[in-house]
């Protein structure tokens, strides 16, 4: 199931770490999680569904959706998917609900931490807040729940599209290597303080109003560590979350969401499967589908449910070009198999989305792959008294937020794609954005970090003008709406 | 709707063609139709023979301009440029390749349309690399210039 030889990524395999799968011995590569090994030795289920005992597999494979908690060494609930590997651990289905892990905390002390400015999370956006913020001369601490910076940046083995400033005709893999050694350079000067691995659980009572109060947790060999965490200002970059589509059989193991997929094959070298069924024509499904024929991994076709293709015609067109069919007005049905996926069903759709009977196609396939649409990550951002409304073109609720992308409570900005689903040229425009308003209002450099936000604000704009952009266009447009609604109030 | 966006398939009406004194020449043919916010093709030609109205408008090439170099097509991140020459009544067409194995002179190769179905056979004259994606110039049939859009190469094992 490993991807041996690829035409854009080189795999660490120089190293066999072994564990322990249910009691019994196996062995994954350094820089694999508990999962990607798993997976490679094509054990894809993970865990049993508590209510119906399906056996599940991973579906997001980037630490959000639940399916893949295990028990690793005694803890529980461990997300194997961005739990890194270790040699000699011991890793169990729990099948059960978990009991509290009451001892977790116990005896360790609290560490505490004051900083300017809080970014939460390294993706494209958090990133970009955390260099112009570090270089404007703020003290920032970043923390971000992998093991690696770059967000999803680091799956995305394509170049980018947009302009020099966004680093155009780049890979995306690149782009994060160049964010992070930024990081790097400010973390050796003690400007930036990165805390990998890590996860901000909650935001608590503090009694000083002008400052924001945050415990975050981090994960050393499964123990969890706990922070105490004071900042001034505070920048959400946590990032979007893929949807699921209602079919039967949408939760065997090997339905999984297509930036799942990208995770497992670019990131850790691991094939999902030998033959995929794609499910949706946007941006991402054309551009994943392209991605697994890379990795030698047989696409049978896309299906659309749209009359039209979603994504960029270019993108489409390296498909195409490969012989891989799209059919647009095309769903898929349900998806088969015994505790594993088998194959699947797709059918036509009329002009009124109904489904054609007789229509009927069954494809024999090990893969299903997700491609429709993200949700934007706003949880733990709901838990501040920020105005949070739905925005459909935003991807779902979102926390409104004017054009500096400070939400209705000052000093608590967004940025990317929490602050409504785009992509990462705009959210890295976005991240600079958030970065020189929190500079700002802490009190640096006034008149040039004006200019400074004025140009990035007029480069994102530029970026948004076409018919690509429209979508965004419309949010954002909607959200200073009710913005100014809920100002006059 | 237009037709490329259902089936992800250009018509060559949708392209601007060249003459055959452009085409003795070599041009770019750039197959980007759509309002992408994307201009990289525009900062690589070292003629200025690529511009834009602004970054969102497709780009267009001046195939008099044109020195059929190639530096757009190994830049542009939706893989969607191509230079297509004739010399000595033959057709050379030079285009992206994200693949393995990678080809190697003098090979012959599969061509292929833009739906992905074989047309006919044609030579490897050369690979270059432009980051990890190849530049690759294949020898064809003149005829199909305008249709070979992408190649198959014999896997080794």
């Amino acid at each position: 199931m490993r991807i041996k030889k690829h035409p854009i990524l080189k795999f660490n395999y120089s190293k066999k770490i072994p564990f322990y799968f249910n009691d019994k011995k196996t062995f994954g590569y350094p820089d694999d999680t508990i999962a990607s090994a798993l997976h490679a030795q094509n054990i894809r289920h993970l865990s049993t569904s508590i209510r119906y005992k399906n056996p599940r597999g991973f579906f997001c494979g980037i630490g959000k959706c639940s399916s893949c908690l295990m028990k690793v060494n005694g803890v529980t609930n461990v997300r194997t998917c961005i739990a890194p590997l270790k040699e000699g651990i011991h890793v169990k289905r729990q099948d059960v609900m978990p009991d509290i892990p009451v001892s977790d905390f116990k005896e360790n002390k609290i560490e505490d931490i004051n900083v300017d400015v809080l970014v939460i999370g390294g993706g494209p956006a958090g990133l970009s807040a955390c260099v112009e913020l570090a270089r404007i001369g703020a003290s920032v601490l970043l923390v971000d729940e992998n093991q690696k910076l770059g967000g999803q940046l680091v799956k995305q083995t394509h170049k980018f599209f947009g302009s020099k400033n966004e680093k155009a005709g780049t890979r995306g893999i690149h782009i994060a290597e160049c964010l992070s050694e930024e990081i790097n350079v400010f973390e050796k000067k003690s400007k930036v303080k990165k805390m990998l691995g890590s996860t901000i659980i909650g935001f608590y009572e503090n009694k000083n109003n002008n400052i924001f109060r945050f415990a975050a947790v981090k994960k050393i060999n499964y123990e969890n560590f706990l922070y105490d965490i004071r900042c001034k200002k505070v920048v959400f970059a946590t990032g979007a979350m893929e949807n699921m589509l209602v079919f039967p059989g949408n939760d065997l193991p090997g339905v999984y969401g297509a930036g799942g997929v990208q995770t497992l094959m670019n990131v850790y070298g691991v094939k999902p499967g030998e033959k995929v069924v794609m499910v949706g024509a946007g941006n991402v499904g054309l551009i994943v589908s392209y991605q697994l024929l890379q990795a030698g991994i047989d696409v049978d076709r896309v299906v659309e449910a749209m009359p039209y293709i979603g994504g960029y015609h270019v993108h489409a067109a390296k498909l195409r070009r490969c012989g891989v069919p799209i059919l647009t007005r095309h769903s898929i049905k349900e998806v088969f198999g015994n505790s594993k996926v088998e194959g699947c069903v797709t059918i036509k759709l009329d002009e009124n989305w109904n489904e054609i009977p007789g229509s009927e196609e069954k494809i024999r396939c090990d893969t299903i792959c997700l491609a429709v649409g993200l949700t934007p990550s706003i949880r733990l951002l709901s838990q501040l008294d920020v105005k949070i409304d739905f925005i459909p073109e935003a991807g779902g609720y979102i926390a409104l937020h004017d054009k500096n992308m400070q939400t209705t409570k000052k000093g608590v900005f967004i940025a990317g794609d929490s602050s409504g689903i785009e992509e990462a040229s705009t959210a890295m425009i976005e991240g600079k954005i958030a970065g020189v308003s929190a500079a700002l209002q802490l009190g640096y450099n006034t008149k040039k970090c004006k200019k400074l936000r004025d140009e990035y604000i007029k480069e994102l704009e530029g970026l948004r003008m076409g018919p690509f952009g429209k979508k965004p266009r419309i949010a954002k447009e909607k959200i200073m709406k009710k913005l100014s609604e809920k100002k006059n109030i | 709707m237009k037709q490329y966006e259902k089936t992800g398939i250009l018509d060559t009406k949708n392209l601007k063609k060249p003459t055959m004194k452009q085409l003795k020449k070599g041009v770019a043919i750039i197959e980007c139709v759509q309002m992408i916010p994307c201009n990289p093709c525009v900062d690589s030609c070292p003629v200025n023979a690529i511009s834009m109205k602004d970054i969102n408008a497709p780009p267009i090439c001046d195939y008099d301009k044109c020195i059929a170099c190639g530096k757009c097509v190994g830049i542009c991140p939706g893989l969607a440029i191509f230079v297509v020459k004739i010399k000595d009544d033959k057709g050379f067409i030079t285009l992206p390749y994200e693949f393995l194995p990678k080809p190697k002179k003098d090979e012959i190769v599969d061509t292929l349309n833009r739906k992905g179905e074989k047309i006919g056979t044609g030579i490897i004259k050369k690979v270059k690399s432009s980051g990890e994606t190849m530049v690759v110039t294949v020898m064809i049939d003149k005829k199909d210039i305008m249709d070979v859009r992408n190649i198959r190469v014999k896997q080794n094992d």
